[in-house]
């Protein structure tokens, strides 16, 4: 594999004379690694020319099933394409459906979240309800039905996933926006006379979209999950996509021949995923830094 | 899959909230009231809970309601005619048809009615069981699922269990036992909460059954054959229940009863296990509605992956030959598990609230 | 480190330099440097201290639950003539329950709110292997008798929140006793309940000592101790600083810190002066001391307030309260809890409507408006709460917590509005260097003069403070007293002080109002009502109250403290 030599992704460090800013000292060694795996995917999304030689369509009969091997780095598939190519052009299209579904899903939940939350009272109990139908549709499910009515498409995928998704985050908003309106600060600033809406722009708003960074990176990584799960049911985007799901999805008959098939991408997904929460809480931390709570 | 499930249910009922003043906690409970009016309050207190139940119970409904009408909703949006593309997908060509070969179709799934009749159609096929015919076996939808259902609910059923079993046994052992085992147990969760299905089954199966040849690489619905796929669904379980167990779990730990009951002479273990694990697990507990229906969910993807019989199979190839009231079919049921398991928890919490019994 | 005490050859516990720190073997935190002290059985020793003296540790080292990263050492830990030294947790567990027992605060949360109490009383015989299911639960209900709970049968099986606060408290201490132990140890047994409680508690530790067990006492309440200790212990810091019997203790305290605790306590007695030996600068700067009025500046009449509780029934939480408040003076609002005071401040400070009756603000309507047309008059009247960490922001530092309170019509200009900050600062005692701190950086009492500094930026003729020195340590409380007294005189702001301790009410009140149960029970001159009580329910709070015993004043020569400031007389109007 390439060795990356581009910049960690959290910046140069400050020059400071004799102490390091705060967020470069507490770096452990896991959220080193987490951010050199994003980093790295990053640039397969953008550039995925600059890691991976062969092209991932070509086809080589000569070469087919291959076991992982220096040659080629996670194998070949039944066609004798490489997989490792196919893993890093794949990358820019479960990830684009990723952050597209987790846009969708954000947008969502903060409207329903932040609506229910700081009206209240009758507005609250209808959004509540509607939260609680959309949560008795599990992701996948909600998905499939989007399929059967849809047809599958990428599309299909983003607008499923982040509906499906969009609950779960809509309740974690609406309840930090809960906590923060019944706050003793709220109060005070009620005391003091300000108007409404100069308490929900400097304090309900700030406070209540503060763990927004973990919600975020946790959707992301659960996007891209699902999207990929989606797909290795084989309802994702049509072949020869190499849409990380997809590929999953070929490799799945050859499971007993061919493990790396199957395992190989399921790994880029799992390192992508975990790296990105990681970073996520790590930055989530940085920012809590002298927070009270 | 784990969608990170929010504080979802402990909000108290409806208290006036006190902001930042110091609020007035009911300390001065008055001493015991003659025996009479306690008769009267004991009266009052089950009527109130009544009430309650029947309350949760009516928003449950409205819930299924509101789900039913999204499903309709959803099929209504079907991209061209309906019955273009069922006879599209049962000849497998791809053509247009003239009126009078459509009319049939039409007219016997109802699609030239107006919408709204078909929609109180549907609705009113919901309440006596009729959950639609599908498209592909022109069988009624809950007489296919009643068919293929078992070995999903026994996969789910056991993975639940599984789950619970692993996270508390996990919890109990490491929460709170020095920064390195707390953090590694902690670490660990979150490592297997994220992990997808697909991935963990296909790595289990091939270490286990291909590799080792411990189990069957195709188990059908024996019981050597439920071991991966319920360890594959259960595993990303425990460690979202773990997660959450184990935070209650390190909270309870430092309450001043669990200092009382150390003081008494109660070993760490006695404590974690009598006084702890019950407060600690009432936050999992409420999430059991949610965590069944993800369950039957993923174990679309699971059996998908072991090639387990069930209704994972069915939905998927109902989804890719598009028909529409098998999939419907198979969500509404799920979602009224969902809300069913929902309400059945809640009506449990409502009914032992303690601050329900104080006065 | 250097007391002298002599154990006698009675002594049921014996601790000689005892040492406790926390940590790891890079950091480690000295908690108890070197304490000392003898008890004999059927005799009290208190351990008195502020937060963070190390006393609760050292309470604990007695039954080894100091935790997992806490390191013991003594030259001498002994009781019953057995050492307390290098014990495993089995022979600790031995020991807990049996020989001695420990009694936390607040049953509340020191008992299992999931289980009866009943089956938490049993609990230690059950551990120790003592009697069958049967005898022990008849051995249950023999003890919650003994500590004079009625009904025992039926209190057994209840739970802790279905019991009032003082039956609780007893069933706490029966589960300690349950096996008799020869020594009883009491982590601040009182702090957090009501007075009527607290009497009860007390109560029921004399009874224990008088059935001739020793007793440990912990508390930063040197009030509470007073009835029962023989001997005093003050901690501060991890040491011993005064060592002695009580009476002498309290009488002729030979540590200026003692002199210091004895003279912080507010009650009848230090009205009028000062509490802490701080002294402060007074800058008047631009406040205006207010003049004194025709109409009071906040009047109540018949106010009414009814919650809805969560088992349904309708709460008349404030029952037809009616008050004044002339300016300048402080009108003092005590109650236990539950008593419906902190609702009426809600009230006063129309952040609730109340159901009937009304709250006029300087002569005008105040509760009964929309909000916008209260808007404008907020600023007269403000508010200082229990806990002030609740009431900041937490992302903001204490510059921009004052800055929030300054208005733009008052303060237009940048260097104005930093002018006032600097002012506020001084009032109330802070340092420039804080303005740059976030609260959750300051010391509890610096936090408190952040908030009171905050209700001051409006130049409010009312400030009502809710419980506002509850949270804080004796003499840090002082310390905030002082500062409200010395703003008042020189400010002329009024004060509507709730607090349901009778001794910081009497201290800084004017008038004083008694609440029970939403009624307004009794009304007066702060003396009147608390020196002389009509009303029964006055009179068992006052009596129940843990007045420090001191001999007649003829004994009692006390140590040398400033000149006693005298409450001002009605300011002179200022031009």
């Amino acid at each position: 594999m390439s060795s990356i030599s581009s910049a960690p992704p959290l910046g140069p460090a400050v020059a400071r004379p004799l102490s390091l800013p705060r967020w470069l000292a507490r770096l452990r060694p896991g959220v080193i690694l987490a951010g050199l795996v994003i980093a790295f995917f990053a640039v397969a999304v953008i550039v995925p020319s600059l890691l991976a030689a062969d092209n991932p369509l070509s086809i080589n009969l000569a070469a087919t099933l291959q076991a992982p091997s220096l040659h080629h780095i996670l194998g070949t598939d039944a066609s004798g394409r490489d997989l490792y190519s196919r893993v890093i052009y794949g990358a820019r299209q479960s990830v684009l459906i990723g952050l597209g579904a987790t846009a969708l899903s954000m947008a969502i939940a903060i409207a329903l979240g932040g609506l229910a939350g700081l009206a209240g009272g009758f507005v609250d109990a209808i959004i509540n309800r509607g939260i609680e139908v959309l949560f008795a549709f599990p992701v996948l499910l909600l998905a499939l039905l989007f399929v059967a009515v849809f047809g599958p498409s990428a599309t299909t995928e983003i607008i499923a996933v982040g509906l499906g998704t969009a609950p779960g985050y809509a309740r974690m908003i609406r309840g930090q926006v809960l906590a923060v309106r019944d706050s003793g600060y709220v109060e005070s600033a009620r005391a003091l006379g300000h108007p409404y809406h100069r308490i929900v722009r400097r304090h309900i708003f700030p406070n209540a979209m503060r763990p927004l960074v973990v919600i975020m990176t946790l959707g992301v990584a659960q996007s891209i999950v699902w999207a990929a799960g989606l797909a290795f049911l084989g309802l994702g985007v049509p072949p020869p996509a190499s849409e990380w799901g997809a590929l999953l999805d070929a490799g799945r008959d050859f499971v007993t021949q061919a493990w790396w098939l199957e395992v190989m991408p399921g790994l880029a997904i799992v390192l992508l995923a975990l790296s990105i929460t990681t970073i996520g809480r790590y930055i989530q931390q940085q920012l809590e830094g002298g927070i009270a709570r | 899959m784990s969608t990170p499930m929010p504080d979802a249910v402990l909000v108290p009922h409806g208290e006036g909230h006190d902001g930042g003043l110091s609020s007035e906690v009911g300390g001065g409970a008055p001493g015991a009231p003659p025996a009479s009016s306690r008769a009267e309050d004991a009266r009052r207190r089950r009527w109130v809970l009544a009430r309650r139940v029947a309350g949760r119970v009516l928003g449950a409904i409205f819930v299924l309601w509101a789900a039913a009408s999204f499903t309709f909703f959803v099929q209504t949006l079907l991209p061209g005619s309906r019955a273009t593309l069922l006879l599209n997908e049962s000849s497998g060509q791809q053509k247009n048809y003239t009126a009078a070969e459509l009319a049939p179709i039409n007219h016997e799934y109802g699609f030239s009615k107006p919408v709204l009749t078909q929609y109180v159609d549907y609705i009113g096929g919901l309440v006596h069981g009729n959950f639609g015919t599908s498209y592909e076996q022109h069988q009624p939808v809950l007489s296919i699922i009643s068919r293929e259902v078992g070995p999903t609910l026994v996969l789910t059923l056991t993975s639940l269990l599984l789950a619970w079993v692993m996270a508390l046994l996990f919890t109990i052992a490491t929460a709170k036992r020095g920064r390195v085992v707390s953090a590694i147990g902690s670490g660990l969760e979150i490592v297997t909460a994220g992990l997808p299905y697909y991935w963990l089954g296909v790595i289990l199966l091939v270490v286990f059954a291909i590799d080792l040849d411990v189990f069957p690489v195709q188990g059908g619905t024996s019981l050597s054959g439920l071991v991966l796929p319920a360890l594959t669904l259960g595993i990303p379980l425990a460690g979202f229940i773990g997660q959450v167990t184990r935070d209650e779990f390190e909270k309870v730990l430092e309450q001043p009863f669990v200092t009382s009951a150390r003081a008494r002479g109660m070993g760490d273990l006695e404590v974690r296990l009598r006084h702890v694990l019950r407060h600690a697990v009432l936050p999992a507990i409420t999430l059991s509605g949610w965590a069944l229906g993800a369950l039957i969910s993923g174990a679309v993807i699971v059996e998908t992956v072991f090639a387990r019989p069930g209704i994972g199979q069915v939905i998927v190839t109902a989804a890719e030959s598009r028909d529409v009231p098998l999939v419907s079919g198979v969500v509404m049921l799920v979602a009224t598990v969902y809300v069913v398991a929902n309400l059945l928890v809640d009506i449990a919490y409502t009914l032992i609230d303690p601050r329900l019994r104080a006065r | 480190m250097s007391i002298h005490h002599s154990p006698g050859a009675g002594d049921l516990l014996r601790v000689e330099n005892l040492r406790v720190s926390f940590g790891d073997h890079e950091h480690q935190r000295s908690v108890v440097k070197g304490v000392s002290f003898s008890l004999a059985p059927g005799k009290c020793l208190a351990i008195v201290g502020e937060s963070g003296s190390g006393k609760s540790v050292t309470a604990r080292t007695l039954v080894g639950l100091t935790g997992g990263r806490s390191h013991v050492w003594a030259d001498r830990l002994e009781f019953d003539g057995r050492g307390l030294l290098g014990l495993s947790d089995r022979q600790w567990r031995a020991i807990r329950g049996k020989d001695i027992g420990f009694i936390l605060q607040d049953a509340l949360v020191s008992l299992d709110q999931l289980r009866p109490v009943g089956k938490e009383i049993e609990e230690a015989l059950r551990l120790h292997g003592w009697g069958t299911r049967a005898s022990r639960h008849e051995r249950a209900v023999e003890l919650l008798e003994l500590v004079g709970v009625p009904e025992p049968e039926v209190r057994a099986r209840q739970r802790p929140y279905e019991l009032s606060g003082g039956l609780r408290q007893r069933a706490l201490i029966a589960s300690a006793l349950s096996l008799d132990p020869k020594l009883v140890i009491a982590d601040e047994p009182t702090t957090a309940l009501d007075v009527t409680v607290q009497a009860q508690v007390l109560d029921q530790l004399e009874a224990t000592k008088r059935r001739g067990k020793a007793l440990i006492l912990i508390s930063h309440d040197l009030a509470v101790v007073s009835r029962l200790a023989d001997t005093v212990a003050v901690m501060s810091d991890g040491e011993i600083l005064e060592y002695g019997p009580a009476r002498e203790l309290f009488n002729r305290p030979k540590h200026e810190y003692t002199q210091a605790l004895i003279d912080a306590i507010p009650s009848a007695e230090s009205r009028g002066a000062r509490l802490s030996p701080v002294s402060r600068r007074v800058a008047l700067g631009q406040s205006k001391p207010f003049q004194r009025s025709a109409t009071p500046v906040l009047q109540a009449e018949q106010l009414t307030k009814r919650f809805r509780g969560p088992d349904g029934v309708h709460r008349t939480v404030v029952d037809e309260v009616s008050f004044t408040l002339e300016q300048g003076e402080t009108l003092g609002i005590v109650g236990e809890s539950g008593s419906g005071k902190t609702t009426t401040a809600r009230l006063a400070l129309a952040l609730a409507e109340p159901d009937g009756g009304e709250v006029r603000l300087a002569g005008e309507r105040w509760t009964g408006l929309p909000e916008r047309g209260r808007r404008e008059r907020r600023r007269q009247i403000t508010v200082v709460y229990q806990d002030p960490l609740s009431s900041f922001d937490p992302r903001w530092s204490v510059e921009q917590v004052l800055l929030d309170s300054l208005s733009r019509d008052e303060h237009p200009s940048a260097p104005r509005r930093r002018a006032r900050i600097r002012e506020l600062l001084e009032l109330v005692g802070l340092e420039q260097e804080h303005l740059t701190r976030r609260p959750l950086q300051l010391s509890g009492g610096q936090r408190q003069r952040v908030a009171i500094a905050r209700a001051l930026g409006p130049e409010p003729r009312v400030i009502v403070c809710d419980e506002p020195v509850s949270a804080l340590d004796v003499s840090i409380q002082a310390q905030v007293l002082d500062l409200l007294s010395d703003l008042q005189s020189e400010l002329g702001v009024s004060y509507l002080f709730i607090s349901h301790d009778l001794g910081v009410i009497h201290h800084i009140s004017d008038r004083v109002l008694v609440m029970s149960e939403g009624k307004v029970v009794e009304h007066g001159s702060a003396d009147d009502v608390l020196i002389r009580p009509q009303h029964p329910y006055t009179q068992s709070l006052v009596a129940s109250l843990p007045a420090l015993e001191r001999p007649a004043a003829a004994e009692y020569t006390p140590a040398p403290v400033p000149a006693p400031r005298s409450k001002p007389a009605i300011p002179v109007p200022v031009a």
